[in-house]
């Protein structure tokens, strides 16, 4: 039982690694908010088995929380916005997929040499959370990196912090308050990026961030 | 006498890949048509091309060299050898001490340089546009594959496909983060490897958009169906392959009587109908993709791969 509860939850935290690849692969932006969605999906069954492993009824809440407002909510709003401004057939990407995949490989390879030479003594499933936790937010920071478009910088924020809540989960007794404050307060930065996509859009005709080099003096 | 059992079992799964490589192929298109509301040709349609085509005089072009003739022979033999290799219904292979995952996968590629060859022999436009697409778009696929297959061959502790597939059905494999990568990369490589819809349309004569059929256009008759024929060996062995690996429940030990045999016969078609019926499903959902898109999706199976192979090695703690 304890094997295959452990092959059990590091298939869904490796899973949730795939799924951060699967969005630096896709370079329109309805496709990579359904792949927004897919990774909290994922996120809030890896912390839903998390629970049932940790006996810690309250992670069920922080699973709840990752459904409904990750995997429902955030992506049903952020499509309505990129309806509204019409960027949805948009492509968009800074570098290629080719090159963004590789150095996502780098990534991945930095946090598991990283998370398991400063954690060696711990818990083997704590540890391989970590490093996985580490690789994913790694991942959402290259998502912002390589995208143009503030919508899609959005997401890769977000997709960071279901990074943040894996670890989170991995490391035992963390209490429920920390995690709904951190849900909230994604939820108030959803909000507020939301407000100022539309202020950007309208100040300056468009949410390419390289739009905004010009502004800043930054002539190319 | 074990001799000749041994002998009796190669030859039969022979027999039977070479038997079922048209049906499956046939399946594959009825299903297809059934998702798109057509008729569709019979089953069994394969079968009659190839006859059709093995009766038919060849018409070879002036120019056409000696290596142009003897090709599809090649072919087909490479093909026929690699897919007796693989385990179908059962493990206990003859040719299995002779080559192992490493010599399969060299035989397929040296099938695949010949046939390169003989679209470049005649000297035809369509020919050499062929051939320089599957060129490209092997050396995509083949360091991909051969990751997976270091992989596998990590995680199993052997490259002999029989030890693996044991292993594979043994309780102490468990769920493994690097096995499910492995998985998509590898099901990535086989529809790149078999011509299949992202990557390739195995059904249009669009010069535009052909790989595998730009490169065999200058075929006839006999030479036509004997490449026909290792086409569809090929994805006979690609889809025994990944089922010999990721899901070997039912493929009966070296040692059976003829109740698990049988039982591994049934299982293996279960398998083969499964697959399929997916592959068609897949093919229908999904538009074929520009050829200059196809280096990004084998470059993610590449990535998959080696992701699984890192996973491999850092997670030696338990």
């Amino acid at each position: 039982m304890r094997g295959l509860s452990f092959d059990i939850a590091h298939m869904l935290a490796g899973s949730l690694v795939l799924v951060s690849f699967l969005q630096l692969y896709q370079d329109r932006l309805s496709a990579l908010i359904n792949v927004f969605a897919m990774h909290a999906l994922v996120l809030a069954l890896s912390v839903a088995w998390q629970a049932f492993v940790q006996e810690a009824p309250h992670l069920y809440i922080t699973a709840v929380i990752a459904l409904v407002f990750k995997a429902i909510v955030i992506p049903v709003a952020l499509r309505r916005i990129i309806v509204r401004l019409g960027i949805h057939r948009e492509i968009e990407a800074v570098v290629g997929v080719g090159l963004a995949m590789l150095v996502g490989i780098g990534l991945v390879a930095l946090s598991m040499v990283v998370m398991l030479r400063v954690t060696a003594e711990a818990d083997p499933l704590a540890r391989e959370d970590l490093a996985f936790a580490l690789s994913v937010v790694l991942l959402g920071l290259l998502v912002m990196v390589t995208r143009r478009n503030a919508v899609g910088q959005v997401i890769g924020f977000m997709s960071l912090e279901n990074g943040l809540v894996l670890a989170a989960t991995g490391a035992k007794g963390m209490p429920l308050v920390v995690e709904i404050s951190v849900a909230f307060s994604v939820l108030i930065a959803f909000i507020v990026i939301g407000i100022f996509l539309f202020r950007i859009r309208e100040r300056f005709d468009t949410v390419d961030m390289q739009a905004m080099d010009r502004f800043r003096g930054e002539q190319r | 006498m074990a001799v000749i059992r041994d002998i009796a079992f190669q030859g039969g799964q022979m027999l039977l890949v070479l038997l079922l490589a048209p049906l499956l192929t046939g399946f594959v298109r009825k299903v297809k048509a059934r998702l798109l509301r057509r008729q569709g040709p019979p089953l069994l349609q394969p079968y009659r091309d190839l006859i059709r085509l093995m009766r038919k005089d060849a018409v070879l072009a002036d120019n056409a060299s000696w290596l142009f003739r003897v090709i599809p022979y090649f072919v087909f033999a490479a093909t026929w050898i690699a897919a007796s290799l693989v385990p179908t219904f059962g493990s206990g292979l003859l040719f299995s001490w002779s080559a192992d995952l490493i010599a399969l996968i060299a035989v397929l590629g040296s099938a695949r340089f010949f046939l390169a060859l003989a679209g470049l022999d005649v000297g035809t436009a369509f020919g050499g546009i062929g051939s320089s697409r599957e060129v490209m778009i092997a050396s995509l696929a083949e360091p991909a594959m051969l990751m997976i297959m270091f992989t596998l061959a990590l995680i199993a502790g052997s490259t002999q496909l029989s030890t693996m597939s044991a292993f594979m059905n043994s309780p102490e494999v468990g769920l493994r983060v690097s096995l499910g990568l492995g998985l998509i990369a590898l099901i990535i490589v086989a529809i790149a490897e078999n011509a299949r819809i992202p990557v390739d349309n195995p059904a249009t004569h669009l010069e535009l958009t052909m790989v595998h059929e730009a490169m065999v256009l200058e075929y006839s008759g006999r030479h036509l169906a004997q490449i026909e024929l290792a086409a569809m060996l090929k994805l006979l062995l690609y889809i025994s392959l990944i089922a010999c690996l990721f899901v070997p429940w039912g493929i009966s030990p070296p040692t059976a009587d003829p109740v698990h045999l049988a039982i591994g016969v049934v299982a293996y078609v279960g398998k083969l109908a499964v697959a399929g019926v997916m592959l068609a499903l897949f093919e229908t959902a999904i538009a074929k993709m520009r050829v200059f898109r196809v280096p990004g999706f084998l470059g993610a199976a590449l990535m998959l791969a080696l992701l699984a192979a890192l996973l491999r090695f850092v997670s030696r703690s338990f």
